[in-house]
């Protein structure tokens, strides 16, 4: 959930995408979301890696989670400090090998990285949309990215892959558009969030909403940022994606220097969470924050089906993987079992993976050897057409 | 668990008792192979029968292995059930030379009961004629099919025929068929002394 741009630090060498570029879709058909909310027109900025084969049958969607963004590999000069957040997945020979697949990535509707969100101007008022851009859902999200594979003229995915909140939308493309996906890649995800889980999104919304230079999301006008709210959302969200041992094992209970008795960062741990707090807090939007988190609360295909997940995905064709870490609390391995469940239910094709962990949450951005091997695997056994002539 | 790794692992040629099970499995059913290994029973299940086949194993190697054999797999550990499975959702649940190196051997049982329809286990039987001598010689049976030794055996529930016969009776289990093979011929006088591999067809009563 947290891409945090520390894992993908590898340089652009020969299994990297190289110097990528962003690039900017527009939509001018009005866009009518969950909430009953219409667009009236939007952009989806987002970024591919390889070629698409003349049958287009190996496009392959990655969707991000929380805070992440379209750019997932590769960098955009060569001084570039950091590489894309999946840069360890993405790649020439890497797992998701771009030699064979033609790899999407994109910001989501109400981001903050060059999509629509609430930091863009609305065409009505020649504002910026601040409170006033509508809360959108992962349903809203899938249906803009169908948009976006009908702009790039992809009938059919050979697969969507999603770690987290991406997870969800992997999940939500096989139940939207099921003759649209033949595989998808649940990582670390569940069917819906448990109440500590919304709990957890309700504490880091309040800290940004009770920020005084929060102005009920208008900020913007007022020419500040609730940078206090969203360092502690931030800070928050950073102890919950680790797990208790990778924490003690990267911090414990070191100090920076002797005791001062003072409620200054003493342990490493709080001085790790001030860092990180406030990095995000300089580069990401509160208002999008705020939607990602309420995205992932109300997202709950089961909740039409009188909670039945099997019933959910009765009308599922697409082949999934499923896996899990052990040490991930926020999404356990449980909540990836009752898709699973749902999906042996409906006599699916369907392969689980709980992989031995202990980076929490976490885990599934990092280049654990097993790990990747499971996603390199599955992605081998994907059958794609034919590819251009080199 | 883990262990049973080495055992379908050590056995590449065809397994004894894959031309039994495969004789039981209906055409196009519904099946679930408990620590399937590298997923070898359903692979020939699915080309023979057309099976509509899923493997539960533990161990990474094997999972991986499934993986690229094609087979669908399911990581979990058996110890703790099949919770994950509805009642009575499988045709054939299998657990082919496993139970003996189940902890939770009695559980494990009623649970494949639960899940499937009909319940297919196969196990060495302690019982045959060459453990026995290896025993009044004085040491623990090792032969090919239990190539174990004592102090490394991930068998810790080994039992006869005899032994199981019991255990589905003082359980109400049905047993719908049983057969007894040596190094693949079916053995039908003194199952318990002339057999060393045990397969049963098994219900719930």
């Amino acid at each position: 959930m947290t891409e945090n741009n520390s894992v993908g630090t590898s340089s652009v060498g020969s299994d990297s995408v190289g110097i990528v570029a962003p690039q900017t879709a527009h939509f001018d058909k009005p866009l009518t979301l969950k909430s009953g909310a219409v667009l009236p027109q939007f952009d989806l900025v987002y970024e591919t890696y390889g070629t698409l084969n003349a049958d287009k049958s190996n496009a392959v969607l990655i969707c991000h989670a929380l805070s992440g963004t379209h750019h997932v590999a590769g960098k955009y000069t060569e001084n570039d400090k950091y590489a894309g957040w999946w840069d360890n997945l993405v790649g020439p020979n890497k797992p998701l090998d771009t030699n064979k697949f033609f790899v999407i990535g994109l910001n989501n509707l109400g981001g903050c990285h060059g999509s629509t969100g609430p930091v863009s101007i609305n065409p009505d008022t020649n504002q910026q949309w601040g409170s006033q851009f509508p809360v959108v859902t992962v349903e809203d999200w899938v249906k803009s990215q169908a948009l976006l594979a009908d702009y790039l003229g992809i009938q059919q995915l050979a697969a969507v892959i999603g770690g987290s909140l991406g997870g969800m939308q992997a999940l939500q493309w096989t139940i939207a558009y099921p003759e649209r996906v033949r595989h998808a890649l649940v990582i670390a995800s569940a069917p819906n969030l448990t109440a500590q889980n919304i709990a957890f999104n309700e504490v880091a919304r309040q800290a940004i909403i009770t920020d005084p230079e929060f102005h009920g999301g208008d900020y913007y006008a007022h020419q500040v940022l609730p940078r206090r709210g969203l360092r502690i959302a931030r800070m928050l969200g950073h102890i919950t994606y680790l797990s208790d041992d990778a924490m003690g094992a990267k911090f414990g209970r070191k100090l920076k220097g002797d005791i001062k008795y003072s409620f200054d960062a003493e342990f490493e741990m709080e001085s790790y969470l001030r860092y990180q707090g406030d990095k995000f807090a300089g580069e990401f939007d509160a208002n999008t924050y705020l939607r990602m988190t309420r995205a992932l609360d109300y997202y709950d295909p089961a909740l039409n089906f009188d909670g039945d997940l099997s019933a959910a995905l009765n009308k599922v064709t697409a082949k999934f993987l499923v896996v899990s870490f052990t040490s991930d609390w926020r999404f356990s391995p449980a909540r990836s079992r009752e898709i699973v469940k749902a999906l042996l239910d409906n006599e699916r094709t369907v392969s689980y993976a709980e992989v031995t962990a202990a980076h929490g949450h976490d885990a599934f951005l990092m280049p654990d050897a097993h790990y990747h091997n499971i996603l390199r695997t599955y992605l081998n056994s994907i059958e794609v057409g034919i590819h251009h002539a080199k | 668990m883990q262990n049973n790794v080495n055992i379908t692992n050590s056995t590449q040629e065809f397994r004894q008792d894959f031309a039994i099970i495969s004789g039981w499995v209906k055409f196009g059913s519904k099946v679930l192979d408990l620590g399937c290994g590298d997923g070898a029973l359903l692979q020939f299940l699915r080309s023979g029968l057309e099976v509509k086949g899923y493997g539960v194993e533990k161990d990474d190697a094997n999972w991986l292995a499934c993986m690229n054999n094609g087979v669908n797999v399911i990581q979990m550990d058996l110890e703790d059930g099949l919770s994950g499975f509805e009642d009575q959702s499988f045709d054939t649940v299998i657990l082919s030379q496993t139970l003996q190196a189940m902890h939770n051997t009695e559980g494990i049982v009623l649970e494949m009961l639960r899940v499937g329809r009909e319940v297919i286990v196969t196990f060495p039987n302690f019982g045959y004629w060459r453990n026995r001598i290896q025993i009044l010689s004085g040491n623990m049976p090792v032969s090919k099919i239990l190539p174990y030794q004592w102090f490394d055996t991930p068998n810790v529930h080994l039992c006869t025929i005899n032994d199981f016969d019991e255990f589905c009776k003082n359980h109400k289990i049905s047993v719908l068929e049983r057969k007894v093979i040596t190094d693949g011929n079916q053995i039908d006088f003194m199952p318990n002394f002339l057999g060393n591999l045990a397969i049963y067809r098994l219900k719930a009563n």
